[in-house]
Protein backbone atom coordinates (compact mmCIF):
# COMPACT_ATOMS: atom_id res chain seq x y z
CA UNK A 1 0.00 0.00 0.00
CA UNK A 2 1.17 3.50 -0.81
CA UNK A 3 0.40 6.27 1.67
CA UNK A 4 0.29 10.02 1.10
CA UNK A 5 -0.05 12.64 3.82
CA UNK A 6 -1.74 15.85 2.72
CA UNK A 7 0.34 17.70 5.30
CA UNK A 8 3.48 16.95 3.30
CA UNK A 9 2.32 16.17 -0.26
CA UNK A 10 0.26 18.55 -2.34
CA UNK A 11 -3.22 17.59 -3.50
CA UNK A 12 -2.13 18.06 -7.11
CA UNK A 13 0.79 15.63 -6.70
CA UNK A 14 -1.46 13.05 -5.06
CA UNK A 15 -4.08 13.27 -7.80
CA UNK A 16 -1.34 13.12 -10.45
CA UNK A 17 0.16 9.97 -8.94
CA UNK A 18 -3.27 8.34 -8.97
CA UNK A 19 -3.94 9.42 -12.55
CA UNK A 20 -0.65 7.86 -13.69
CA UNK A 21 -2.03 4.50 -12.58
CA UNK A 22 -4.46 4.69 -15.50
CA UNK A 23 -1.55 4.22 -17.92
CA UNK A 24 0.21 1.46 -16.02
CA UNK A 25 -1.06 0.13 -12.73
CA UNK A 26 1.86 -0.44 -10.36
CA UNK A 27 0.02 -0.15 -7.04
CA UNK A 28 -3.56 -1.16 -6.24
CA UNK A 29 -3.91 0.10 -2.67
CA UNK A 30 -3.61 3.72 -1.66
CA UNK A 31 -4.17 5.65 1.51
CA UNK A 32 -4.41 9.40 1.96
CA UNK A 33 -4.10 10.83 5.45
CA UNK A 34 -4.52 14.31 6.88
CA UNK A 35 -7.54 15.38 4.83
CA UNK A 36 -8.95 18.59 6.27
CA UNK A 37 -11.79 19.50 3.97
CA UNK A 38 -9.58 19.71 0.87
CA UNK A 39 -11.54 20.07 -2.38
CA UNK A 40 -11.17 17.84 -5.47
CA UNK A 41 -9.58 14.90 -3.68
CA UNK A 42 -9.01 11.85 -5.93
CA UNK A 43 -11.00 13.27 -8.84
CA UNK A 44 -10.89 11.67 -12.26
CA UNK A 45 -9.52 8.25 -11.28
CA UNK A 46 -9.51 5.74 -14.12
CA UNK A 47 -8.09 2.50 -12.76
CA UNK A 48 -9.26 -0.31 -10.44
CA UNK A 49 -7.60 1.16 -7.35
CA UNK A 50 -8.59 0.98 -3.72
CA UNK A 51 -8.25 4.38 -2.07
CA UNK A 52 -8.84 5.15 1.61
CA UNK A 53 -9.08 8.77 2.73
CA UNK A 54 -8.58 9.51 6.42
CA UNK A 55 -10.28 12.73 7.55
CA UNK A 56 -12.92 14.97 6.02
CA UNK A 57 -13.00 15.74 2.30
CA UNK A 58 -14.20 19.00 0.71
CA UNK A 59 -16.09 19.54 -2.54
CA UNK A 60 -16.26 17.08 -5.47
CA UNK A 61 -14.42 14.26 -3.75
CA UNK A 62 -13.96 11.29 -6.15
CA UNK A 63 -15.71 13.22 -8.90
CA UNK A 64 -15.81 11.53 -12.32
CA UNK A 65 -14.63 8.30 -10.74
CA UNK A 66 -14.12 5.33 -13.06
CA UNK A 67 -13.35 1.80 -11.78
CA UNK A 68 -11.76 2.90 -8.49
CA UNK A 69 -13.13 2.07 -5.03
CA UNK A 70 -12.86 5.04 -2.70
CA UNK A 71 -13.69 5.07 1.01
CA UNK A 72 -13.80 8.36 2.92
CA UNK A 73 -13.40 7.86 6.66
CA UNK A 74 -15.09 11.16 7.47
CA UNK A 75 -17.53 13.69 6.02
CA UNK A 76 -17.58 15.03 2.47
CA UNK A 77 -18.55 18.42 1.06
CA UNK A 78 -20.85 19.01 -1.87
CA UNK A 79 -20.75 16.98 -5.05
CA UNK A 80 -19.15 13.75 -3.81
CA UNK A 81 -18.82 11.25 -6.69
CA UNK A 82 -20.40 13.74 -9.08
CA UNK A 83 -20.52 12.31 -12.57
CA UNK A 84 -19.13 8.95 -11.42
CA UNK A 85 -18.99 6.44 -14.28
CA UNK A 86 -18.19 3.17 -12.47
CA UNK A 87 -16.49 1.80 -9.36
CA UNK A 88 -17.68 2.78 -5.89
CA UNK A 89 -17.49 5.54 -3.32
CA UNK A 90 -18.32 4.97 0.33
CA UNK A 91 -18.64 7.83 2.80
CA UNK A 92 -18.41 6.80 6.44
CA UNK A 93 -19.71 10.14 7.69
CA UNK A 94 -22.12 12.72 6.33
CA UNK A 95 -22.37 14.21 2.86
CA UNK A 96 -23.28 17.76 1.87
CA UNK A 97 -25.51 18.66 -1.06
CA UNK A 98 -25.54 17.22 -4.60
CA UNK A 99 -24.03 13.86 -3.68
CA UNK A 100 -23.76 11.67 -6.77
CA UNK A 101 -24.98 14.46 -9.04
CA UNK A 102 -25.28 13.44 -12.71
CA UNK A 103 -23.46 10.15 -12.03
CA UNK A 104 -23.80 7.55 -14.78
CA UNK A 105 -22.77 4.38 -12.98
CA UNK A 106 -21.06 2.75 -10.04
CA UNK A 107 -22.28 2.76 -6.45
CA UNK A 108 -22.29 5.56 -3.89
CA UNK A 109 -22.92 4.59 -0.27
CA UNK A 110 -23.34 7.28 2.39
CA UNK A 111 -23.41 5.87 5.90
CA UNK A 112 -24.58 9.15 7.47
CA UNK A 113 -27.07 11.68 6.10
CA UNK A 114 -26.91 13.40 2.73
CA UNK A 115 -27.87 17.04 2.20
CA UNK A 116 -30.12 18.62 -0.39
CA UNK A 117 -30.24 17.52 -4.04
CA UNK A 118 -28.79 14.06 -3.46
CA UNK A 119 -28.66 12.29 -6.83
CA UNK A 120 -29.73 15.36 -8.81
CA UNK A 121 -29.93 14.47 -12.52
CA UNK A 122 -28.50 11.00 -11.81
CA UNK A 123 -28.08 8.91 -14.94
CA UNK A 124 -27.51 5.36 -13.78
CA UNK A 125 -25.61 5.42 -10.48
CA UNK A 126 -26.90 3.43 -7.51
CA UNK A 127 -26.99 5.53 -4.35
CA UNK A 128 -27.66 4.07 -0.91
CA UNK A 129 -28.00 6.48 2.01
CA UNK A 130 -28.16 4.96 5.48
CA UNK A 131 -29.49 8.20 6.98
CA UNK A 132 -31.79 10.81 5.48
CA UNK A 133 -31.62 12.99 2.38
CA UNK A 134 -32.45 16.70 2.01
CA UNK A 135 -34.87 18.50 -0.26
CA UNK A 136 -35.01 18.14 -4.07
CA UNK A 137 -33.26 14.79 -4.01
CA UNK A 138 -33.27 12.89 -7.30
CA UNK A 139 -34.44 16.00 -9.18
CA UNK A 140 -34.67 15.03 -12.87
CA UNK A 141 -33.21 11.61 -12.08
CA UNK A 142 -32.96 9.71 -15.37
CA UNK A 143 -31.77 6.22 -14.47
CA UNK A 144 -30.31 4.21 -11.59
CA UNK A 145 -31.63 3.91 -8.04
CA UNK A 146 -31.72 5.95 -4.85
CA UNK A 147 -32.26 4.11 -1.56
CA UNK A 148 -32.94 6.16 1.57
CA UNK A 149 -33.04 4.27 4.87
CA UNK A 150 -34.09 7.39 6.80
CA UNK A 151 -36.39 10.19 5.66
CA UNK A 152 -36.53 12.26 2.48
CA UNK A 153 -36.97 16.05 2.38
CA UNK A 154 -39.35 18.11 0.27
CA UNK A 155 -39.95 17.62 -3.46
CA UNK A 156 -38.46 14.15 -3.71
CA UNK A 157 -38.06 13.01 -7.31
CA UNK A 158 -39.28 16.22 -8.92
CA UNK A 159 -39.50 15.91 -12.73
CA UNK A 160 -38.32 12.33 -12.48
CA UNK A 161 -37.57 10.11 -15.47
CA UNK A 162 -36.70 6.47 -14.81
CA UNK A 163 -34.72 6.49 -11.56
CA UNK A 164 -36.12 4.05 -8.99
CA UNK A 165 -36.50 5.52 -5.50
CA UNK A 166 -36.89 3.48 -2.31
CA UNK A 167 -37.51 5.23 1.01
CA UNK A 168 -37.94 3.53 4.38
CA UNK A 169 -38.92 6.56 6.46
CA UNK A 170 -41.16 9.51 5.76
CA UNK A 171 -41.19 11.66 2.65
CA UNK A 172 -41.79 15.36 3.40
CA UNK A 173 -43.37 15.83 -0.03
CA UNK A 174 -43.14 14.39 -3.52
CA UNK A 175 -42.04 16.60 -6.39
CA UNK A 176 -43.93 17.13 -9.64
CA UNK A 177 -44.69 13.88 -11.48
CA UNK A 178 -43.26 11.66 -8.73
CA UNK A 179 -45.67 9.11 -7.25
CA UNK A 180 -45.64 6.17 -4.88
CA UNK A 181 -45.68 2.88 -6.77
CA UNK A 182 -46.44 -0.72 -5.99
CA UNK A 183 -43.51 -2.75 -4.64
CA UNK A 184 -43.58 -5.91 -6.74
CA UNK A 185 -41.39 -8.97 -6.25
CA UNK A 186 -38.93 -7.84 -8.92
CA UNK A 187 -38.42 -4.59 -7.00
CA UNK A 188 -37.98 -6.42 -3.70
CA UNK A 189 -35.40 -8.67 -5.30
CA UNK A 190 -33.55 -5.70 -6.76
CA UNK A 191 -33.62 -3.79 -3.46
CA UNK A 192 -32.43 -6.86 -1.53
CA UNK A 193 -29.51 -7.23 -3.89
CA UNK A 194 -28.73 -3.52 -3.75
CA UNK A 195 -28.72 -3.40 0.07
CA UNK A 196 -26.52 -6.49 0.16
CA UNK A 197 -24.04 -4.98 -2.25
CA UNK A 198 -24.04 -1.75 -0.21
CA UNK A 199 -23.48 -3.72 3.00
CA UNK A 200 -26.47 -2.08 4.67
CA UNK A 201 -28.56 -4.22 7.00
CA UNK A 202 -32.18 -3.21 6.41
CA UNK A 203 -35.39 -5.13 5.72
CA UNK A 204 -36.33 -4.52 2.06
CA UNK A 205 -40.01 -5.08 2.84
CA UNK A 206 -40.04 -1.99 5.07
CA UNK A 207 -39.37 0.36 2.12
CA UNK A 208 -41.79 2.10 -0.18
CA UNK A 209 -41.12 2.57 -3.86
CA UNK A 210 -41.49 5.86 -5.74
CA UNK A 211 -41.14 6.58 -9.41
CA UNK A 212 -42.23 8.70 -12.33
CA UNK A 213 -45.91 9.09 -13.26
CA UNK A 214 -44.53 9.72 -16.77
CA UNK A 215 -46.81 12.67 -17.35
CA UNK A 216 -44.02 15.16 -18.08
CA UNK A 217 -42.14 13.03 -20.56
CA UNK A 218 -43.42 14.20 -23.88
CA UNK A 219 -45.12 17.11 -25.45
CA UNK A 220 -48.85 16.49 -25.14
CA UNK A 221 -50.39 16.55 -28.54
CA UNK A 222 -53.58 18.00 -27.06
CA UNK A 223 -51.66 21.23 -26.54
CA UNK A 224 -50.67 21.63 -30.15
CA UNK A 225 -53.43 24.15 -30.75
CA UNK A 226 -51.59 26.56 -28.48
CA UNK A 227 -49.05 27.18 -31.24
CA UNK B 1 -18.53 34.27 -3.84
CA UNK B 2 -17.74 35.12 -0.23
CA UNK B 3 -16.58 33.34 2.87
CA UNK B 4 -18.26 33.70 6.23
CA UNK B 5 -17.13 32.41 9.59
CA UNK B 6 -18.27 32.71 13.20
CA UNK B 7 -17.14 31.51 16.59
CA UNK B 8 -19.28 31.60 19.73
CA UNK B 9 -17.65 30.57 22.99
CA UNK B 10 -19.59 28.51 25.50
CA UNK B 11 -16.59 28.16 27.81
CA UNK B 12 -15.57 31.54 29.34
CA UNK B 13 -12.04 30.19 29.91
CA UNK B 14 -11.41 30.53 26.16
CA UNK B 15 -12.42 34.21 25.97
CA UNK B 16 -8.83 35.42 26.21
CA UNK B 17 -8.04 33.32 23.10
CA UNK B 18 -11.01 34.31 20.93
CA UNK B 19 -8.95 36.31 18.43
CA UNK B 20 -6.23 33.69 18.23
CA UNK B 21 -8.77 30.92 17.60
CA UNK B 22 -10.60 32.98 15.00
CA UNK B 23 -7.68 34.35 12.99
CA UNK B 24 -6.89 31.10 11.11
CA UNK B 25 -10.61 30.62 10.43
CA UNK B 26 -10.83 33.95 8.63
CA UNK B 27 -7.57 33.41 6.75
CA UNK B 28 -8.73 29.95 5.64
CA UNK B 29 -11.54 31.67 3.74
CA UNK B 30 -9.14 33.72 1.58
CA UNK B 31 -9.91 31.43 -1.38
CA UNK B 32 -13.54 32.49 -1.18
CA UNK B 33 -12.81 36.18 -0.59
CA UNK B 34 -9.44 37.81 -1.24
CA UNK B 35 -10.67 41.38 -1.88
CA UNK B 36 -11.63 42.66 1.54
CA UNK B 37 -12.26 41.23 4.97
CA UNK B 38 -13.70 42.25 8.27
CA UNK B 39 -15.04 41.00 11.54
CA UNK B 40 -17.32 41.99 14.39
CA UNK B 41 -16.03 41.03 17.81
CA UNK B 42 -18.13 41.09 20.96
CA UNK B 43 -16.60 41.69 24.36
CA UNK B 44 -15.14 44.43 26.58
CA UNK B 45 -18.69 45.46 27.58
CA UNK B 46 -19.47 49.10 28.23
CA UNK B 47 -22.17 48.94 30.89
CA UNK B 48 -22.91 52.66 31.15
CA UNK B 49 -22.79 54.47 27.88
CA UNK B 50 -21.95 53.42 24.38
CA UNK B 51 -19.03 52.15 22.36
CA UNK B 52 -18.43 53.31 18.79
CA UNK B 53 -15.91 51.96 16.32
CA UNK B 54 -14.83 54.76 14.03
CA UNK B 55 -12.62 54.65 10.98
CA UNK B 56 -10.48 57.18 9.18
CA UNK B 57 -8.00 56.17 6.50
CA UNK B 58 -5.29 58.41 7.99
CA UNK B 59 -3.59 56.55 10.85
CA UNK B 60 -2.46 59.94 12.19
CA UNK B 61 -5.98 61.28 12.39
CA UNK B 62 -6.44 63.45 15.47
CA UNK B 63 -8.83 61.27 17.48
CA UNK B 64 -8.07 63.13 20.72
CA UNK B 65 -9.37 66.36 19.17
CA UNK B 66 -12.64 64.58 18.38
CA UNK B 67 -12.79 63.14 21.91
CA UNK B 68 -12.11 66.56 23.41
CA UNK B 69 -14.88 68.13 21.35
CA UNK B 70 -17.26 65.38 22.47
CA UNK B 71 -16.40 65.91 26.14
CA UNK B 72 -17.07 69.64 25.78
CA UNK B 73 -20.28 69.41 23.79
CA UNK B 74 -21.87 66.36 25.36
CA UNK B 75 -20.53 67.01 28.85
CA UNK B 76 -19.80 63.30 29.06
CA UNK B 77 -16.81 61.13 29.87
CA UNK B 78 -15.08 59.94 26.70
CA UNK B 79 -12.19 57.51 26.48
CA UNK B 80 -10.72 56.03 23.33
CA UNK B 81 -8.00 53.83 21.93
CA UNK B 82 -6.70 53.44 18.43
CA UNK B 83 -6.14 50.30 16.41
CA UNK B 84 -4.60 51.08 13.01
CA UNK B 85 -7.21 52.98 10.96
CA UNK B 86 -9.90 52.45 13.57
CA UNK B 87 -10.57 54.12 16.92
CA UNK B 88 -12.85 52.71 19.61
CA UNK B 89 -14.67 55.46 21.51
CA UNK B 90 -16.36 54.75 24.82
CA UNK B 91 -18.77 57.57 25.63
CA UNK B 92 -21.07 58.13 28.59
CA UNK B 93 -24.10 58.88 26.49
CA UNK B 94 -26.61 57.02 24.32
CA UNK B 95 -26.03 55.69 20.81
CA UNK B 96 -28.18 58.25 19.02
CA UNK B 97 -26.43 61.20 20.68
CA UNK B 98 -22.99 59.73 20.12
CA UNK B 99 -23.48 58.91 16.43
CA UNK B 100 -25.18 62.27 15.74
CA UNK B 101 -22.22 64.03 17.32
CA UNK B 102 -19.68 62.16 15.17
CA UNK B 103 -21.69 62.71 12.00
CA UNK B 104 -21.90 66.42 12.67
CA UNK B 105 -18.37 67.09 13.89
CA UNK B 106 -16.45 64.61 11.81
CA UNK B 107 -18.33 63.79 8.60
CA UNK B 108 -15.05 62.41 7.20
CA UNK B 109 -15.14 59.64 9.81
CA UNK B 110 -16.95 56.38 9.05
CA UNK B 111 -18.98 54.90 11.90
CA UNK B 112 -18.49 51.13 11.66
CA UNK B 113 -20.53 50.10 14.68
CA UNK B 114 -22.33 51.30 17.80
CA UNK B 115 -23.28 49.26 20.83
CA UNK B 116 -22.29 48.09 24.28
CA UNK B 117 -20.17 45.17 23.19
CA UNK B 118 -19.59 45.19 19.42
CA UNK B 119 -16.48 46.37 17.61
CA UNK B 120 -16.32 46.07 13.81
CA UNK B 121 -12.97 46.15 12.06
CA UNK B 122 -12.66 45.85 8.29
CA UNK B 123 -10.39 46.88 5.44
CA UNK B 124 -9.77 46.26 1.77
CA UNK B 125 -7.08 43.65 1.19
CA UNK B 126 -6.14 40.08 1.93
CA UNK B 127 -7.55 38.58 5.14
CA UNK B 128 -4.06 37.75 6.45
CA UNK B 129 -2.98 41.38 6.03
CA UNK B 130 -6.11 42.69 7.73
CA UNK B 131 -5.88 40.34 10.71
CA UNK B 132 -2.25 41.40 11.12
CA UNK B 133 -3.09 45.11 10.81
CA UNK B 134 -5.64 44.90 13.62
CA UNK B 135 -3.72 42.30 15.65
CA UNK B 136 -6.76 40.02 15.71
CA UNK B 137 -4.89 37.23 17.50
CA UNK B 138 -4.47 39.41 20.58
CA UNK B 139 -8.19 40.15 20.90
CA UNK B 140 -10.49 38.87 23.63
CA UNK B 141 -14.22 38.45 23.61
CA UNK B 142 -17.23 36.17 23.82
CA UNK B 143 -18.11 35.75 20.15
CA UNK B 144 -16.99 36.93 16.75
CA UNK B 145 -18.23 36.78 13.16
CA UNK B 146 -16.26 37.52 10.03
CA UNK B 147 -16.50 37.91 6.28
CA UNK B 148 -14.10 37.60 3.34
CA UNK B 149 -15.30 39.21 0.14
CA UNK B 150 -14.84 38.30 -3.49
CA UNK B 151 -16.38 41.27 -5.26
CA UNK B 152 -18.71 40.33 -8.08
CA UNK B 153 -21.08 43.20 -8.79
CA UNK B 154 -19.75 46.27 -7.01
CA UNK B 155 -16.22 47.64 -6.71
CA UNK B 156 -13.55 46.65 -4.20
CA UNK B 157 -13.93 49.60 -1.84
CA UNK B 158 -14.23 50.26 1.86
CA UNK B 159 -17.95 50.94 1.38
CA UNK B 160 -18.42 47.51 -0.13
CA UNK B 161 -16.49 45.78 2.65
CA UNK B 162 -18.44 43.62 5.04
CA UNK B 163 -19.64 43.21 7.72
CA UNK B 164 -22.41 45.75 8.16
CA UNK B 165 -24.07 46.90 11.31
CA UNK B 166 -27.27 48.90 11.24
CA UNK B 167 -28.30 48.83 14.88
CA UNK B 168 -26.80 48.62 18.33
CA UNK B 169 -24.70 45.50 18.75
CA UNK B 170 -26.24 43.81 15.72
CA UNK B 171 -24.06 42.49 12.96
CA UNK B 172 -24.72 40.17 10.06
CA UNK B 173 -22.42 38.41 7.61
CA UNK B 174 -23.95 37.14 4.40
CA UNK B 175 -23.00 34.77 1.63
CA UNK B 176 -25.41 35.04 -1.25
CA UNK B 177 -27.48 37.75 -2.87
CA UNK B 178 -30.90 39.23 -2.20
CA UNK B 179 -33.27 40.09 -5.02
CA UNK B 180 -35.81 42.30 -3.20
CA UNK B 181 -33.39 44.54 -1.33
CA UNK B 182 -34.24 47.78 -3.14
CA UNK B 183 -37.92 47.73 -2.22
CA UNK B 184 -37.13 46.52 1.28
CA UNK B 185 -34.57 49.30 1.77
CA UNK B 186 -37.17 51.94 0.87
CA UNK B 187 -39.67 50.45 3.31
CA UNK B 188 -37.11 50.25 6.09
CA UNK B 189 -35.90 53.80 5.45
CA UNK B 190 -39.48 54.96 5.84
CA UNK B 191 -39.51 53.24 9.21
CA UNK B 192 -36.36 55.04 10.30
CA UNK B 193 -33.54 52.61 9.51
CA UNK B 194 -30.51 54.29 7.99
CA UNK B 195 -28.27 52.74 5.37
CA UNK B 196 -24.75 53.74 4.40
CA UNK B 197 -24.45 51.80 1.15
CA UNK B 198 -26.42 50.26 -1.72
CA UNK B 199 -25.42 46.80 -0.56
CA UNK B 200 -28.03 44.03 -0.26
CA UNK B 201 -26.45 42.54 2.87
CA UNK B 202 -26.80 45.84 4.68
CA UNK B 203 -30.54 45.67 3.98
CA UNK B 204 -30.71 42.26 5.65
CA UNK B 205 -28.94 43.72 8.70
CA UNK B 206 -31.33 46.68 8.66
CA UNK B 207 -34.30 44.35 8.43
CA UNK B 208 -33.21 42.42 11.51
CA UNK B 209 -32.52 45.66 13.39
CA UNK B 210 -36.07 46.80 12.64
CA UNK B 211 -37.62 43.51 13.72
CA UNK B 212 -35.65 43.57 16.99
CA UNK B 213 -36.77 47.18 17.55
CA UNK B 214 -40.36 46.01 17.13
CA UNK B 215 -39.84 43.54 19.96
CA UNK B 216 -39.01 40.32 18.11
CA UNK B 217 -36.63 37.88 19.71
CA UNK B 218 -33.66 36.98 17.51
CA UNK B 219 -35.46 33.77 16.58
CA UNK B 220 -38.68 35.59 15.66
CA UNK B 221 -36.75 38.20 13.66
CA UNK B 222 -35.16 35.42 11.62
CA UNK B 223 -38.50 33.64 11.12
CA UNK B 224 -39.85 36.90 9.69
CA UNK B 225 -36.72 37.32 7.57
CA UNK B 226 -37.42 33.92 6.04
CA UNK B 227 -40.78 35.25 4.84
CA UNK B 228 -39.72 38.74 3.77
CA UNK B 229 -36.26 38.28 2.27
CA UNK B 230 -36.13 36.92 -1.27
CA UNK B 231 -32.89 35.54 -2.57
CA UNK B 232 -29.98 33.34 -1.66
CA UNK B 233 -28.49 33.59 1.76
CA UNK B 234 -26.49 31.91 4.41
CA UNK B 235 -26.41 34.31 7.36
CA UNK B 236 -24.41 34.33 10.53
CA UNK B 237 -25.60 36.93 12.99
CA UNK B 238 -24.15 38.37 16.17
CA UNK B 239 -26.03 40.24 18.86
CA UNK B 240 -24.87 41.51 22.26
CA UNK B 241 -25.43 38.11 23.84
CA UNK B 242 -26.35 35.86 20.94
CA UNK B 243 -25.20 34.07 17.82
CA UNK B 244 -27.40 32.71 15.04
CA UNK B 245 -27.04 30.85 11.74
CA UNK B 246 -29.67 30.37 9.06
CA UNK B 247 -30.00 29.55 5.36
CA UNK B 248 -32.69 30.28 2.80
CA UNK B 249 -35.15 27.49 1.87
CA UNK B 250 -33.17 26.52 -1.25
CA UNK B 251 -29.88 26.45 0.67
CA UNK B 252 -27.50 26.64 -2.26
CA UNK B 253 -24.92 28.70 -0.36
CA UNK B 254 -22.71 26.46 1.73
CA UNK B 255 -22.50 26.29 5.50
CA UNK B 256 -21.07 23.94 8.08
CA UNK B 257 -21.51 24.02 11.86
CA UNK B 258 -19.38 22.45 14.57
CA UNK B 259 -20.18 22.25 18.26
CA UNK B 260 -18.27 21.07 21.31
CA UNK B 261 -18.73 21.76 25.02
CA UNK B 262 -16.47 24.78 24.56
CA UNK B 263 -17.78 26.49 21.43
CA UNK B 264 -20.05 26.69 18.42
CA UNK B 265 -18.30 27.45 15.13
CA UNK B 266 -19.73 28.25 11.71
CA UNK B 267 -17.96 28.44 8.36
CA UNK B 268 -18.70 28.42 4.63
CA UNK B 269 -16.38 25.44 4.34
CA UNK B 270 -15.05 22.85 6.74
CA UNK B 271 -11.48 23.89 5.93
CA UNK B 272 -11.96 26.96 8.13
CA UNK B 273 -12.70 24.83 11.19
CA UNK B 274 -9.73 22.48 11.15
CA UNK B 275 -7.54 24.55 13.49
CA UNK B 276 -10.10 24.66 16.33
CA UNK B 277 -9.24 22.66 19.45
CA UNK B 278 -11.09 19.36 19.69
CA UNK B 279 -12.56 19.66 16.17
CA UNK B 280 -11.78 15.96 15.57
CA UNK B 281 -14.42 15.01 18.11
CA UNK B 282 -16.82 17.91 17.56
CA UNK B 283 -20.34 17.39 16.32
CA UNK B 284 -20.04 18.61 12.71
CA UNK B 285 -23.11 19.06 10.52
CA UNK B 286 -24.62 21.00 7.66
CA UNK B 287 -27.35 23.39 8.84
CA UNK B 288 -30.69 22.54 7.26
CA UNK B 289 -32.49 24.79 4.81
CA UNK B 290 -34.81 27.40 6.37
CA UNK B 291 -33.94 26.26 9.89
CA UNK B 292 -32.88 28.81 12.47
CA UNK B 293 -30.06 27.98 14.84
CA UNK B 294 -29.65 30.33 17.81
CA UNK B 295 -27.30 30.29 20.77
CA UNK B 296 -27.77 32.91 23.47
CA UNK B 297 -26.30 33.69 26.84
CA UNK B 298 -28.68 34.13 29.74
Amino acid sequence: MKTFDLATTSLRDINQALHEQAVECTEREWKITGAKGDHNLVCGLDQALSVDIEGHAGYYCAGMNKKAHVVVHGNVGQGVAENMMSGSVRVKGEASQSAGATAHGGMLVIEGNAGARCGISMKGVEIVVKGSVGHMSCFMGQAGALVVCGDAGDALGDSLYETKIFVKGSVASLGADCIEKEMRQEHLDYLTDLLNRAGIDEDPASFKRYGSARQLYNFKVDNVSAY
Amino acid sequence: MCGIVGLYLKNPALESQLGALFEPMLIAMTDRGPDSAGFAIYGDEVADGIKLTLRHEDVNYDWEALAEAARAELNAEVSWFQNATVAVFKMHTDAATATAFVEQHAPEVLILSAGHSIEILKEVGLPEVITETFNLKGMKGTHIIGHTRMATESAVTMAGSHPFSTGEDLCLVHNGSLSNHNRLRLELEREGIRFETENDSEVAAGYLTRRLQLGDTLNQALENAMKDLDGFFTFTIGTRNGFAVTRDPIACKPAVLAETEDYVAMASEYQALTTLPGIENAKVWEPEAAKIYVWERA
